[in-house]
This record gives C-alpha cells, structure tokens and sequence, in this order.
C-alpha cells in the first residue's frame, strides 16, 4: 500500500507539473505577435527585433531556419499557416516561395530607395518581395593564417588559383547556399561557360575543404581551419567587427544582390508586417544595419553618411558589382543544373579534382621550358576543365525539367531521370581526373 | 490457467496501444516520405528504378562503404574507450566510481556538432595541439581529417552507449560465477575473457549495436568536418537541397533504414540460444577487491588519460565559452565571462524547454521501454517481435526524415482546445524525441530483462502473486538498473538532439538547448555564448545525470534486505 500511494503522489505531482507545462505556451502565444521565418543569425534578429519593438511597441518572434529549410517549412505548413513574415538573402528562395504561391504583394510607403544597386534591381518587379540591404560575394582571410604560411593576400578570383594557395580555401557549395550560387553564376556569366568552369575548377583544385553550411566558410576562416575563404560580404565584415584577426575585399567580378523579406500569403498579421517593412526600410531601421555584429549595405545611399571609414559604399563606388551584368532569366533557367554540376564535378570529386591539380602545378613549376611536357600539361588542363554538357544544354527547358523540384505535369515529355545523368557524368569526370593526372605526372618525368 | 489468459488479455490491449503509437508516430510519418523513393521521378507511377541508379551510381556505392567503415571503425575505438572504463569501476572499489560513470556518460550530452567545432579548435590541422607539435617538431598530424576524423568524434561521442549498457550488464553478473571459476583456477585476463565478458556479452552487443546504427546515419559530424561521401550526408544534402526533385535522398533514406535493421537483426542473431540470466540478483554483481598501491596508480593513470581524451570537447568548449578571440593559436587570445552574461540574459527558455522535452521524453521512453521488452520476452503474443523490430527501426529513421514526415503528416490535425497544428504544438517535438530515443531505452530495458531470471517471476507467481503485481515488485526492481540506463541515455541524447526538432520549432519559444546553440553558432559573434550555452547545458545535464545515479543507488539499498532474502532462498 505504501508503495501504491507513494507512486500516486508522484504522478499527480507529474500531472500538474504537465499541465503547468501544457498551459504556459498557450498564454504566451495569446498576445499579439509578429512571425518571421528567417535565416539570419541572432545579431541580426535580435538586433533588429529590439530596434522595431522600441520604435513600434509590436511584439517579434523569429523563427531561425536555414534558407532551404525555411522553404520547406513554409511549403509544408501552408495549408495552416502561422508565419506572417519570409527574412532571408538569397532572392532565388523568394523566387520559389513566388512560384508556389506562397508570397503576398505589398507597396512600399517610404521614399529614397533607388532602383538598382549595382547592376541588379533592388525589389522584385512584381512586388512580392522587397529588398532591404545589399550583399556581394567577395574574399576573406585569416591574417594570422597568411602570415604564419607566408602567403600573400588575395585580391581576385584567378588569384585564388595559384599554386601557393593549394590546400588553403574553402567554398560553400551553390546548392547548399543560395549566396554561393549567385557567385558561381556571376563568374559563369562574366567569364562565360566554358573559362568561367575552368576558373572554379582551377581554384576548386586549391580547396581545403566544400563546407555543407555557407557559415561553415567563415567559421573555418576565423578559426584558422583554412586561410581564404570565399564568402558574403557580411560574413566577412562582421567576423572583422567581432575581433577576429580576418578581412575582406570584394574582388573586381562580383554581383551585388538585395538580401530581401517578403509577407507570407495567408499571414495571421499582415498589417503588423508591413509595418515591419516600412521600419526596415526607414532611415532608423537602416542604420541598424551598420551595427559592428550584422554589417549589410544598406538600401538607402543617404545611411552610408553614417558608416564607420572605410566601409564599402557601392552607391560610390562604381567598381563594386557592376562589372557584370547579372541576367536573373539566364540564371534561373540553368538554377537546378548549376548546382547539380557543381556538385558532380567538384563537392563529391574533391579528393580527384585536388589530386589532379597538384600534379599539374607540380608539373608545371618543373618543366618550365619544356615544349613536350607543357603540351601534356595542356592536355591534362583541358581534361579537367572538361563540361560534360554545353551552356545551351544546361538551358534547355527540357532537360532542365528532369532537375525541377515538383513532379512534372504529365504533358511535359521527360525521358532520363537525374540520377542517370549524375551517373553519366560522374564515369566522365572521374576518369578525366585520372587521366589528367597521369598526364601531368608524365610531364613531371620527363 | 484462468490468471494466465488475463494476463495475457492486459499484454495484448498494451501491444496494441503501443502499436498504434508507433504506427501513428513513426510509420504514417515515414512512409510518407519513403514514398517517394518509389515513384518513377517522372512519371510518378509506382517504380524500383531508383534503386537500380543508386547501386550503378559509384559516388553512392562509395558512399556505402564510407558509412560502413566508419561505422564500424567507431564502435572499435568506441569499445577500446569503454571497456576498460566499464571493468575498472566495476571490478574494483575505487574512490571516484561514480563520478567516473557520470563523466563517462558526459560525451553524449553534447551535440555532435557542437563536440566537433572543438575538436576542430583543439585537433584539427591548425587547432591547439598541432600547432605545438608543428613548434617543437616540426610536423602535424592529421586527427580531424577524412574518414579517420569522423570516426575519432563519433567514437568520443557515442562511447558511452557502450560504458553504460556494457557496466549495468557487469554489475547484473552473479559473482557465484566468478567465484566458481575462480575456484576451478581462472584468473585475470582469463577470467575475463572466457567468463566476465561473456556474460555480459547482451550489454555489450546492446551498446555496440547502438553505436554502429547512430554512426551510420549521424549527419551532423560528417557535415561538420565537411565530408560528404558517406550516406547520411548524402541523403540530407539532396532531400533538403532547394529545386532537387531527385529522389535518391528518399531512396538514401531507405537503405539506412534497411541496412539498419538488417544489422539489428545480425545482433539479435549473435545473441540467439544463449541463455545469459543469472539468477541470483541485486547481489552487487562482481566481487569488487581493493587495488594495491600500484595498480591503482596504473588505474588512475589509464583513467585519466582515456577521460582527458574523451573530455576534450568539454575542454575546448569551455575554453571557447571564456575565451575573447580564438584564431590560429594554441589558446585563445584573452578571457572573459561576457559569453555567460550574455546566455543567461537571453536565452534561458532554451534551458527549460529542454528539461521538461527530455524529462518527458525519456519518462515516457523507459515505460514504453520496459512494456515492450516486457511483452517480447515474457508474453508469448503473435507479432510481439515486429513491436520491437518496428520501434527499433527508429534508430534507422533520420532525423529529417522524421521531422519532414510530421510537418506533412500532422500539418491538418488541429489540436482542439488550443486550435494549432499538432505539428506546430510543442507537444509534437516531444513525441519526435520520443520516437527518436525510444531504440536506447527499449535496448537497456531488454537487456535488464534479459539478465532476469524468469524461474523469479514464476516463483513470485507460486506464491500467489498476480502478473501485475509480479510485473511491479520482481520485474521492474530487478531490471531497475536496465531502466534506469535507459532513462539517462534517452534523457541525455534527447536533450541535445538537433536533427529531427530543427525541423519541428515552430517559435523560438518553444525552442531546445541544441537548436539555441545551433543558432548561436551560426554568427561569428555568437561563437562565445554558444560555447556558454553548451556549457551550461553540460552541466545540467550532467547534474541531473549524478542525481539520479544517486537516486538508483539508495533504491537499490532500499531493495536489498528482501533481495537478500530471496538471494539466500535459492
């Protein structure tokens, strides 16, 4: 019996304590409330959130999600949605939520945002979704790390391909990080298909490392775990402002591109979200940006009065992100190929790719002067910059609908599945690898 | 008779119950998105083409092997760790047992990620201890990379699966055993081989089994040090890529699935036709001596190093927690406590939704636990085996998979009273770590039941006592260290879990310890409170873990005089 009592008590005592449980969250959920689904990290949520709860006395909640899980997450719960706002870089994520359905138009009140920054408009022409900050692509380093393996500074892409820099950078991959993407196409775009390949494979071949998270980048790069990294202006720019002993320079080829936020469709506050909107955009919320832990370029020329010395005013300075002219339509059209190819080639053949480019560089700096061994050395070159497919292929609508995401309409014809062509292509680019090092290892005997 | 057909009446409206919690919870959820491995990517008709392009795709058969090795490399190392950690405290009396167990089990209690970024810090190519060794010889070694790298962290992390299953099933042993061979001239390593480790051959396989299946689908360690060859990786690269329709991830999904269980089954195979209860209980289990001076400084000595080794995230944690900058050097630059002030201003709610997700979720694992074992080995219902194989098969689920298959599946049930989703109420990350953790349980539960001796239960009933009661007063105390186990295990991953509940919060108030962290980690300034607050999570965790330590070992003196009694009657 004394048993029996003694668990009976536990059990109440458990039973009130999951009621208790049970009734806090629902109180909490009661008062009015703003829901954003975001990617960014909480020096900007926080930071910003505190700034508009002062400014408008309206509650935010932030739902941190990555990128392409806040997608998911938006697409899942859609038939119930609890979400008011989308907060995110990548325009191409807002492209999706767009195509779904699953964004709602909203007219912007506050004046002085231009139209363009850089070569890229600044909100979306149909005006689902609003550009509140700009970021670029560019190169960050460890000063400690160069210093200590005597290595220079880097101050371009084809800079990132020299020898010295085997084994030292570090990349996240397009389809792992919607920003990476953009990169990969800009350098595509503006050195064309087949030279603009060559150039990533060229510095691929001097990876440390493909991070599976686009953070991973600048976390390695203010660890010390490599030296350079390729990554978003604000990664770079706030590990600076942290303290860590990095910097970072936008090299000559970059796109600027609006870090943007949209209003979910079927928001449960519409109204609380366009007043977010409206803060973000307003010269406070703007200023905001400028703070030491988040570090974006704001929208509004007038703000950068504000900014500490030395910090990059593409409004200014003409040369940033507008040495392409980024084509939204050609990128779309290839998106799914882009990041299947980089992966194929390069993320999952890493160990090959880097193989194949230390016996060419070996190679090279031994037979210089040597007609023979060059001609292998080119050989082996062109091999691994070898494409399996051309740039028209990869645009082709119909074979771009073997990579789409949703199930075909049973109209659309389709023959081959994308595992096929993945396969295909992985046989190919394995074996050029290969060969390309034999060949260099030739060279290098002869 | 007319007792027995009762009893088995109450066994079979449970299994039924459990049945359609697993089947709510884990199969709708998964077949839901395991569908989709099946279906032609073009057409959408039913297809095993998929399966074809994965065993002709040489990146995935790679990609096997890569899991395999790994797996398998992890449960050596892990079983070098644990072995001699699990025998020491058990064999002999030494001072800091307890505290060993509990520092033991501290590994788990970190997310792997987390365990990996200080790791990195301290052994990876320019972390701390190369950077020395680069000094004063001249050279580095590579710890942290490739394969070799994965299975080092998976080995620190996952040791104590072993350490506990593997020292439970030691403390279960009748040291009669012992003292027979003893007797008939056995000794030392010996008596260890040929008689201790085999009897306690079901908590080591429990613990060993646990091991492989967690390193063969943990994602976040791979993704952490960037290796993308194994299948985990792969499978959580392309199902949460934007724009792939591929579905390989899917059919990734079902290979581990089916590979798992498969290895599960290999385990219960290696076990099968042996008898391992002992009967005597509760009798302290080996006889445990004193050590003379010197092997107990040899003790001390192998102790300590293998902790040091195992506590080094924990080491390079804290390090990070206090530190100001850390870059490229062997310690950080200065230290300070701002991290700290800064974790208890803002992210406390994370601490105490953790408490009460994994309170809940390993209270409700240990029952679930202890029936099931209960029903698979004492009742003789038809199907009783698929309870186990199918909560099993949860340890094959991953995480994501789980996460996607409760938004989609439970995204239209409204909860009534609050009128939420179900899959946006707290509750639903709760059945998540559930379901998630329930495989721990349901193995320390087995293997506690397993070492009873059912000649117990058929005296107790002898004497008159229901199945109930039976079940109440000789089960579950004789297994009690079994269920016990399972409850820390399941308490400790379950309060660091990431991959299915990152999929699952819906607002940032209801959000984990490890999702918090997560978050932290994700910008430069946020390294340091992220480092506090895995920190603190350590330390609550490891405090709750003592305590209830603490609480088996007074039950179990409470238990002892009647368990003498009985010890003395057979």
């Amino acid at each position: 019996m004394k048993i029996t009592k003694r668990i009976f008590v536990q059990l109440t005592a458990g039973a009130v304590l999951a009621v208790g449980a049970v009734m806090a969250p629902i109180q909490a959920v009661a008062a009015e409330k703003l829901v954003i689904v975001t990617s960014y990290p909480p020096d900007t949520t926080v930071t910003v959130g505190k700034a508009f709860t002062k400014a408008t006395g309206i509650k935010v909640e932030m739902l941190k999600k990555k990128t392409t899980a806040g997608i998911k997450y938006l697409q899942a719960t859609a038939a119930n949605n609890t979400s008011d706002m989308f907060w995110a870089s990548a325009p191409d994520a807002f492209e999706v939520l767009k195509g779904d359905g699953l964004l709602q138009k909203y007219t912007v009140k506050v004046k002085g945002i231009p139209e363009k920054v850089g070569a890229f408009p600044i909100n979306d022409p149909e005006g689902y979704y609003k550009g509140f900050a700009a970021s670029g692509y560019g190169i960050m380093w460890n000063t400690r790390y160069l210093k200590a393996k005597k290595l220079p500074v880097p101050n371009s892409w084809a800079d990132l391909e020299k020898p010295i820099y085997h084994g030292h950078v570090g990349m996240s991959a397009p389809s792992r990080s919607g920003t990476t993407h953009l990169t990969v196409e800009t350098l595509l775009q503006g050195e064309g298909w087949e030279k603009g390949w060559a150039r990533w494979k060229d510095i691929a071949g001097n990876f440390k490392t493909v991070t599976a998270r686009s953070f991973g980048v600048p976390d390695g790069v203010n660890s010390g775990q490599f030296g350079v990294g390729v990554v978003i202006d604000f990664f770079g720019l706030s590990s600076k402002a942290s303290g860590f002993p990095v910097d970072f320079l936008y090299p000559k080829m970059t796109t600027l591109v609006p870090a943007n936020i949209a209003i979910v469709k079927n928001a449960p506050n519409p109204g609380l979200a366009g007043q977010f909107i409206e803060f973000l955009l307003s010269p406070e919320g703007q200023e905001v940006l400028l703070d030491p832990k988040i570090r974006r370029l704001p929208v509004n020329p007038a703000t950068y009065a504000k900014a500490p010395k030395g910090f990059p005013n593409p409004f200014k300075d003409k040369s940033i992100g507008s040495a392409v002219k980024f084509d939204l339509q050609l990128s779309k059209s290839r998106y799914n190929i882009i990041n299947s190819l980089f992966d194929v080639m390069i993320t999952y053949r890493l160990d090959d790719l880097r193989a194949a480019t230390k016996a060419i560089q070996t190679a090279e700096a031994k037979s210089k002067g040597n007609a023979g061994a060059m001609k292998l050395i080119k050989q082996a070159r062109a091999l691994v910059s070898k494409v399996p497919i051309t740039a028209a292929k990869a645009s082709e609508k119909d074979f771009n609908s073997i990579f789409k995401k949703k199930r075909k309409k049973a109209t659309t014809k389709v023959t081959g599945r994308q595992a096929e062509f993945e396969q295909a292509w992985d046989t190919e680019i394995k074996a050029n690898y290969a060969k390309a090092k034999q060949l260099a290892e030739k060279a290098a005997s002869m | 008779m007319n007792s027995f057909s009762r009893s088995q009446w109450g066994a079979g409206g449970l299994a039924l119950l459990i049945g359609l919690f697993l089947f709510v919870f884990l199969i709708v959820p998964v077949v839901k998105v395991v569908y989709v491995a099946f279906q032609d990517p073009n057409t959408g008709a039913l297809t095993l083409i998929n399966f074809v392009d994965f065993f002709n795709t040489s990146l995935f058969r790679e990609s096997f092997l890569n899991s395999i090795y790994v797996a398998g490399g992890a449960v050596l190392l892990a079983s070098l760790i644990s072995i001699p950690l699990a025998y020491f405290t058990t064999r002999f009396n030494f001072g800091g047992a307890v505290l060993i167990q509990t520092l033991g089990i501290v590994p788990l209690i970190m997310p792997p990620f987390v365990g990996a970024v200080a790791m990195l810090l301290l052994f990876g190519e320019n972390g701390s201890v190369n950077l020395l060794i680069d000094e004063w010889f001249g050279f580095t070694i590579p710890f942290m990379e490739g394969l070799n790298g994965v299975i080092l962290v998976e080995a620190i992390h996952y040791f104590p699966f072993i350490l506990i299953n593997l020292s439970a099933a030691l403390l279960n042993i009748d040291s009669a055993m012992e003292e027979s061979a003893q007797n008939l001239g056995a000794s030392g390593t010996r008596l260890f081989r040929r008689i201790v480790f085999p009897l306690a051959m079901p908590g080591y396989v429990a613990g060993a089994s646990l091991v492989f299946l967690k390193v063969f689908d943990d994602l976040g360690t791979p993704l952490l040090l960037n290796i993308n060859n194994m299948l985990a990786p792969q499978a959580y690269l392309r199902i949460s890529s934007i724009g792939i329709s591929d579905p390989m991830g899917y059919v990734i999904s079902v290979i581990l699935v089916v590979f798992s269980l498969f290895s599960l089954w290999v385990s219960f195979l290696a076990l099968k036709n042996k008898d391992y209860a002992t009967v005597q209980k509760g009798g302290g289990g080996l006889m445990k001596r004193d050590l003379r001076p010197w092997e107990k400084i040899g003790c001390y000595a192998v102790i300590i190093l293998i902790l040091l080794m195992v506590l080094s995230p924990h080491i390079g944690l804290a390090l990070l927690s206090f530190g100001t900058v850390w870059s490229y050097s062997v310690l950080p630059d200065a230290y300070t406590f701002a991290h700290y002030g800064n974790v208890f201003r803002t992210a406390t709610q994370y601490i105490s939704n953790t408490l009460l997700y994994a309170g809940l979720a390993a209270l409700i694992d240990v029952v679930l636990g202890t029936a099931i074992a209960y029903i698979v080995w004492r009742t003789g219902l038809i199907g009783r085996k698929w309870l186990d194989y199918i909560a099993m098969g949860a340890v094959a689920v991953p995480g994501v998979v789980l996460g996607i298959g409760y938004l989609r599946t439970f995204v239209e049930f409204n909860v009534p009273i609050i009128d939420k989703p179900l899959s946006s109420w707290w509750v639903i990350i709760v059945i998540a770590l559930v379901i998630r953790r329930l495989p721990y349980a349901l193995r320390a539960c087995m293997a506690g039941l397993q070492q009873v001796s059912i000649m117990l239960e058929e005296a107790a009933e002898n004497l008159g006592a229901t199945k109930t009661r039976t079940v109440r007063r000789i089960v579950v105390p004789l297994m009690s260290g079994g269920i016990m186990a399972g409850f820390i295990i399941s308490f400790a991953t379950a309060s660091v879990e990431l991959s299915a509940t990152i999929m699952l919060v819906s607002a940032e108030s209801d959000a984990p310890l490890a999702y918090g962290i997560y978050e932290f980690m994700q910008s430069a300034a946020g390294r340091g409170p992220g480092a506090a607050l895995g920190i603190v999570a350590v330390l609550i965790v490891g405090i709750a873990t003592y305590i209830s330590h603490r609480v088996i070992k007074r039950r179990e003196k409470e238990l002892a005089p009647g368990v003498a009694v009985a010890a003395q009657g057979v």
